[in-house]
């Protein structure tokens, strides 16, 4: 592993409060909910009714004959990729497609595509399966597309580790950097199964929010009433690049990636292990590949999903790993829970935060639980000397990941 | 149904499917060096044109159907033969 500094050159996301960057971190800033009501029919027979859906259909920025043959999971993979690209200055710089990789992944993959398709299959038979079936559902048609949008011949990845998803894609594309196999990654995750079997399932789980009378309302990390978590859509794709590729062409930096870490649990396939020992081992492993001391860490952009279990460990794994005096806050109270696409999401937002020394505040946190010893932001932004902040992201089968960035 | 009807109803299952300008369909095009229909997509043109057409057309037959003009006519006959 060489030791080449990587740095953050582009960003794109579509997600529940908007259809790009700008938008989605404006909503942050504003304290907004991406929380509502589900208002299709199948719904209603639903324990849970609410949803964090895309701001915009993607479908609209689409070729309408390519988005026919997208799972919704590949159209958002795509979208948030073009403003990524174009964000990074390179629609016309000349890169070598060679030196191209991208690393999208998400957590189920186009269970819509699959499910639709099984309605067809019972209902008219199997000569009216659609042949787009297959590259609509695999879970590495997100990553393909992207690949085929941008002639990516490095090589085209597709990590699955649930809800550390998007964050794993990103520490991956760290890492096709520095082994030397690529200038430029794209880099991210993808989630889009607003569909009553994945709401039923987590449903059944009793995993979720049934706060149904009250959406906005609904995501409350940390908060004593919060009583689960609530699904959301969408895409976060940032661009990876070299910094000395970056700054031989001048592009502008957001901020450095320099450092990743990723553990399991080894304890449950749902639960986080409580004492949260994997996920400190995670913040550990990236403060080190960093060559930094917790003490440096000012700020951690949590997990914190809004369920009883998870949200506590992660506050005992951030004292033990990083301390007492880093601020903390949580987007998913406002984004809901991506799933796939909640890590690189939410590593935009922490790119951000470093990028304008503003983090943006997590909302619903009326009464903290007794378990909360950390501070968090709440009410305004908190404006803030920041050079490094770590983003934690970890899923179901217990897959800890950690990605540290800091100031350009 | 007359020749021109089915071309007709072939333009819109083109356009539906695969993008094809309606304008672009006439007897004489191939399906795929002239309008570009890719072998997924003509799965999708054909499962299509037999509920359109409420005719059967078998998958050992779809090779031979090079130009809409020969899927007019497997159409023509078929309707026909009902």
């Amino acid at each position: 592993m060489s030791n080449a500094d990587v740095v953050v050159t582009g960003l794109g996301a579509t997600t529940p409060l908007g259809g790009d960057v700008a938008s989605t971190w404006a909503g942050l800033l504003a304290g907004r909910s991406g929380v509502g009501p589900l208002t299709q029919d199948w719904a209603a027979q639903l324990t849970v009714r609410i949803a964090a859906q895309l701001a915009e259909d993607p479908s609209t920025k689409l070729d309408r004959i390519k988005a026919r043959r997208m799972d919704r999971s590949e159209q958002v993979a795509v979208v948030a990729s073009r403003e990524a690209w174009t964000d990074a200055g390179l629609d016309d710089v000349e890169v070598d497609r060679g030196r191209l990789g991208v690393v999208v992944g998400s957590g189920i993959g186009g269970a819509t595509t699959l499910l639709a398709q099984d309605d067809i299959l019972e209902q008219h038979g199997p000569r009216k399966v659609s042949p787009h079936t297959i590259p609509m559902l695999m879970p590495n048609g997100p990553a393909a597309w992207v690949g085929l949008t941008f002639g990516a011949q490095a090589g085209v990845h597709a990590p699955t580790s649930a809800c550390a998803t998007g964050a794993e894609a990103i520490a991956w594309g760290l890492d096709m950097i520095r082994s030397g196999r690529a200038d430029v990654v794209i880099a991210g995750g993808v989630e889009a199964v607003i569909h009553p079997l994945p709401m039923a399932g987590f449903g059944s789980m009793r995993a979720m929010s049934i706060r149904n009378d009250d959406p906005e309302r609904a995501s409350r990390p940390w908060d004593t009433d919060r009583d689960g978590f609530v699904l959301g859509e969408g895409a976060g794709v940032v661009i990876l690049e070299r910094a000395e590729h970056a700054a031989a062409r001048g592009a502008k930096v957001y901020a450095r990636l320099s450092g990743s870490g990723m553990t399991s649990d080894g304890y449950d396939i749902v639960q986080p292990d409580p004492e949260g020992v994997g996920q400190a081992r995670a913040m550990t492993q990236a403060i080190k590949e960093a060559g930094l001391t917790k003490q440096d860490i000012g700020h951690v952009n949590a997990h914190a999903t809004s369920t009883p279990v998870g949200d506590i460990a992660e506050v005992k794994s951030i004292e033990a790993a990083v301390g007492h005096h880093p601020v903390l806050t949580a987007p998913k109270s406002m984004l809901g829970h991506l799933l796939g696409a909640a890590g690189a999401v939410e590593s935009i937002v922490t790119i951000l935060s470093v990028h304008h020394q503003l983090i943006p505040p997590t909302i619903n946190l009326d009464v903290p639980d007794p378990g909360l010893t950390l501070e968090v932001v709440t009410g305004e932004p908190r404006k803030m000397h920041l050079d490094a902040a770590l983003n934690n992201s970890f899923g179901f089968g217990g897959h800890n990941v950690a990605l540290l960035f800091t100031r350009a | 149904m007359a020749r021109e009807e089915i071309v007709e109803g072939l333009a819109e299952i083109l356009e539906e499917v695969a993008g094809v300008n309606p304008e672009d369909v006439a007897e004489e095009k191939s399906f795929t060096e002239e309008l570009d229909v890719d072998s997924l997509s003509m799965v999708e043109v054909v499962v299509a044109a037999e509920e359109k057409f409420g005719v059967k057309i078998p998958d050992d037959e779809v090779q031979n159907l090079r130009t809409v003009g020969d899927a007019v006519s497997f159409i023509e006959k078929a309707q026909a033969a009902l």
